[in-house]
């Protein structure tokens, strides 16, 4: 049978300062904060592509994170998304002329929607993935910004569908309740998103067990999963994922 | 010596960074004048059908890369730069394409746009560039070629689209090589 387009298992990679923060202990590596090893590394995993996230603190960043994009770029032959940041145009086009694939937007773009309607026509919706970050507050979902301390009170439903009418060309959704915990993904958040946009959507927040992520990929509308923790600390590689969603009937690129 | 086209919007420098893996002389060429310190020449392509035309219009450029067609010598195209060659996109109204190829590029209309991940390509024809492999595609549109014969490989998504051509001197690829992890570094060596 012919294999179509597969689900995609995606390695998040939080930089601080140009060094990443909760490096994977991997005793190989000579530097186990660089990102640039530490991309290479999935990148000969099989993951298929990788989000770095800059959570540097300082507002003039630009250079340090161009610098960081061109050193991947060399050595990472996959797709790779930068986000953490993010505010204007020329922001976004330092970043994506120094060899990354897409930008995430997720404050930025709450605060200036109309950065997304101009970013996806000059760059291509294909670039610009939206990152919104939510919270169930009981019966609906809300959006957080500002690394999820802000609530906007904006409903998730509304805003994904208000930034993909405004051009995003993926969704990343990620839940603030399950972040961090690996207890599984918010399932019903996905299934909810899903239905109201007809774009990718990436699943993040709670990736634990081996389970969970073919739990999450079992959802027909999410097409990839984004992870951290699992690979942090555990002991799972992209491998060992890959290989038991195979297993499960879980088509994925070999 | 490998000349990569720089329109402006495409991001050239993960192609760049390819052919320097795999220590393939390359050059960026910028005007039509470059091109005759090159031997083999690669149209890539991240943006729209529209822009790139226009861009590639107001330098001057298509007459010469249509002529390079002509005098058979190689040529690669890699997604927008695969669109370009056929008469139009259903991207871009009114805008004439290269017209190298007969046929149309036209808008996914199953399924989720754009097509974002990787995919598999199937050979319709022998071959030595293209395999049966996965890489990494997306985009919104695919070119729907009038010839099938030059068609070298397919991919399905919710349709079979070609997803790569090889017709004499010419070779294009909706997918990304450049992208492609290993395979794509691989097939980027067999065309050079």
């Amino acid at each position: 049978m012919v294999i179509i387009l597969v689900k995609r298992i995606i390695p998040c990679l939080d930089v601080k300062d140009g060094k990443v923060v909760k490096g994977v202990n991997f005793e190989k590596l000579k530097d186990v904060g660089d990102p640039v090893s530490l991309g290479v590394m999935y990148n000969d995993q099989d993951a298929d592509e990788l989000v770095f996230l800059d959570i540097t603190a300082t507002n003039d960043k630009r250079q340090t994170v161009v610098d960081l994009v061109k050193r991947i770029a060399e050595q990472v032959f996959i797709p790779f998304t930068i986000g953490g940041g993010l505010q204007t145009i020329d922001d976004i086009k330092a970043v994506l002329r120094s060899g990354a694939d897409k930008v995430s937007l997720n404050t930025a773009a709450v605060q200036n929607p109309r950065l997304v309607r101009h970013a996806a026509q000059k760059f291509g919706s294909q670039c610009i993935v939206i990152a919104i970050d939510v919270k169930y507050n009981g019966y609906s979902w809300e959006v957080y910004t500002h690394s999820g301390t802000k609530n906007t009170g904006l409903d998730a439903l509304e805003w994904a569908k208000q930034v993909v009418e405004l051009g995003a060309g993926e969704l990343l959704v990620t839940s603030i309740d399950r972040d961090g915990t690996k207890s599984g993904f918010d399932i019903e958040l996905y299934k909810a998103i899903g239905s109201v946009v007809n774009v990718p959507i990436i699943a993040s927040g709670g990736a634990g067990s081996l389970k969970s992520i073919l739990e999450i990929l079992s959802v027909e509308s999410v097409d990839a999963a984004l992870a951290a923790s699992i690979f942090h600390y555990s002991e799972y590689s992209v491998a060992d994922i890959k290989r038991y969603l195979q297993d499960e009937g879980v088509d994925m690129r070999k | 010596m490998i000349g990569i086209i720089d329109y402006d919007a495409g991001n050239i420098r993960n192609l760049q960074n390819s052919l320097n893996k795999l220590k393939l002389k390359n050059k960026v060429v910028s005007n039509f004048n470059q091109f005759s310190e090159v031997d083999k020449l690669i149209l890539p392509g991240v943006g729209a059908f529209g822009a790139m035309m226009n861009y590639l219009k107001q330098v001057e450029m298509v007459k010469p890369i249509q002529e390079w067609i002509a005098d058979s010598k190689p040529f690669l195209g890699i997604c927008l730069g695969y669109q370009a060659l056929f008469e139009n996109s259903e991207e871009a109204e009114g805008i004439q394409g290269l017209n190298v190829l007969s046929g149309s590029v036209r808008r996914f209309t199953l399924g989720k746009v754009p097509q974002i991940g990787w995919n598999t390509t199937q050979r319709v024809k022998p071959s030595e560039v293209f395999s049966n492999e996965f890489y990494y595609f997306v985009h919104s549109y695919y070119p729907d070629p009038d010839e099938q014969e030059i068609i070298a490989v397919t991919t399905n998504y919710y349709i079979d689209f070609a997803s790569g051509i090889e017709i004499n001197n010419i070779v294009a690829t909706q997918f990304h090589p450049e992208r492609s992890g290993e395979k794509g570094l691989a097939f980027l060596k067999r065309w050079s």
